[in-house]
């Protein structure tokens, strides 16, 4: 599904990672793993897309990414090290003005569902400046269960995560591996999913 | 999909300069301040005013709105929205003309309203403030969408306050120009038709390229980040 082919990144005039290929098919979990500064992030933003100075090709469902770039954003959801959440708003009004960035429309149901999950209920009349680190990235997490993408990039997802939290995220990792969904994630912390991990290591250059 | 997506942009901009009333406001009182200014400084002689009113109020104006610009895109860039922008399916120079919009009405439309009562302090005659009025319509917008180029480049820089009047500066300087032409016309008894006319073709020439511009930008801070 997902094919990445001679991918090639450089900071500055530093070689971060050459000639990677690699293929994601559904149901697999990638993990990345990798010293600090090695190039992790810097993959995962390649993948999605926002990286301008790349080489290589991201194939996605067996055409070029380049040739339908949004129908490719529509599937996928990058969660970076910055949560996207806006401060002065609310919990409910970011989460729906990122679903439709997407073309959704959440309905009230949708949002109390998905915030259960996360452990926020209740918290949907909240101002984000008012959560604590973890909860503000448990809200970022929510999208995975609004916005329902297929194939999830998360960098670090468990920063700032409690160690229940931690558990229940490698849960919903390997419900949506089950479920024919894709995972790339970069993390440092030792993963124990119910279901195969493919190990992906960069090495540096 | 596109336009929902645009007009959401547009409305979240709003919805967050309303709860925080600081970052819109301060342009506006700067620019009543130098307003008040001027008199006591230079003259309180209201022929003289009258000579100088439409200069000062351009310059306050253009001022102000360079003031206001340095933020637009930077708390986008500091929390991430701007990487979830660039990964909705709508076209990024869009969102970036929903973004300017957003950003005028708060700067270039509130200044607009309050330069009625400027022209009024510096002993402008009434048939001369609809041509302030409408100079300031066309001219602020332009002015945001050229700044927008400027604070798209330097979103990644820390300190890139001073930086963006210094590269958008010789772009604003036409208007600025045409703009006061205007009002010297209109104190005058001329025609000033041909003067809004050359403004508004610098209004269409931005909206047409502006947004290409900041968004190329944009995308190149997202990689350098």
């Amino acid at each position: 599904m997902l094919e990445l082919q001679n991918l090639e990144a450089w900071r500055d005039d530093r070689c971060l990672y050459q000639a990677l290929s690699l293929s994601l098919q559904p149901g697999q979990v990638g993990h990345i793993m990798g010293p600090n500064g090695v190039g992790k992030t810097t993959l995962l933003k390649q993948i999605a897309g926002l990286n301008a100075f790349m080489s290589g090709r991201v194939r996605w469902r067996d055409a070029q990414v380049s040739d339908d770039p949004q129908r490719y954003q529509q599937e996928l959801l990058f969660l970076g090290h910055l949560a996207g959440l806006k401060s002065a708003l609310t919990v409910a009004e970011n989460l729906q003005a990122l679903a439709v960035c997407r073309g959704m429309v959440l309905s009230a149901n949708q949002l109390e569902a998905a915030l259960e999950r996360v452990g926020l209920t209740g918290y949907d009349d909240v101002l984000v400046a008012q959560l604590s680190a973890g909860q503000k990235r448990r809200v970022a997490l929510a999208r995975l269960f609004t916005e329902s993408p297929l194939l999830w990039l998360l960098d670090e997802p468990f920063t700032a995560i409690d160690q229940a939290g931690v558990a229940e995220l490698e849960g919903w990792l390997a419900d949506h591996a089950e479920r024919g969904g894709m995972v790339l994630l970069t993390t440092h912390h030792r993963l124990s999913l119910r279901c195969p991990i493919t190990p992906i290591e960069l090495i540096p250059a | 999909m596109i336009w929902r997506i645009a007009v959401q942009v547009f409305q979240r901009d709003l919805r967050l300069a309303s709860r925080q009333s600081g970052e819109w406001l301060n342009p506006l009182i700067f620019f009543l301040m130098v307003i008040t200014l001027v008199p006591l400084a230079i003259s309180p002689e209201p022929a003289r005013l009258r000579e100088m009113a439409g200069g000062i109020i351009w310059i306050a104006a253009l001022l102000a709105v360079l003031l206001a610009m340095d933020g637009l895109f930077r708390s986008d860039f500091e929390d991430g929205t701007l990487e979830q922008l660039l990964l909705t399916p709508a076209p990024l120079p869009l969102l970036v003309l929903a973004k300017v919009l957003a950003h005028w009405l708060q700067t270039g439309v509130a200044l607009t309203l309050l330069a009625p009562l400027a022209g009024v302090l510096l002993n402008l005659p009434s048939s001369v403030l609809v041509t302030l009025v409408l100079s300031l319509l066309l001219g602020t917008l332009t002015l945001s969408l050229i700044s927008a180029i400027g604070a798209a480049l330097t979103v990644g820089l820390r300190r890139g306050g001073v930086l963006v009047p210094l590269i958008t500066l010789p772009m604003h300087i036409p208007v600025l120009i045409f703009a006061t032409g205007s009002i010297q016309a209109a104190l005058s008894g001329l025609p000033v038709v041909g003067y809004l006319a050359l403004l508004g073709a610098f209004l269409l020439l931005a909206l047409c390229l502006a947004p290409f511009a900041a968004a190329a930008a944009l995308r190149l801070a997202v990689s350098g980040s």
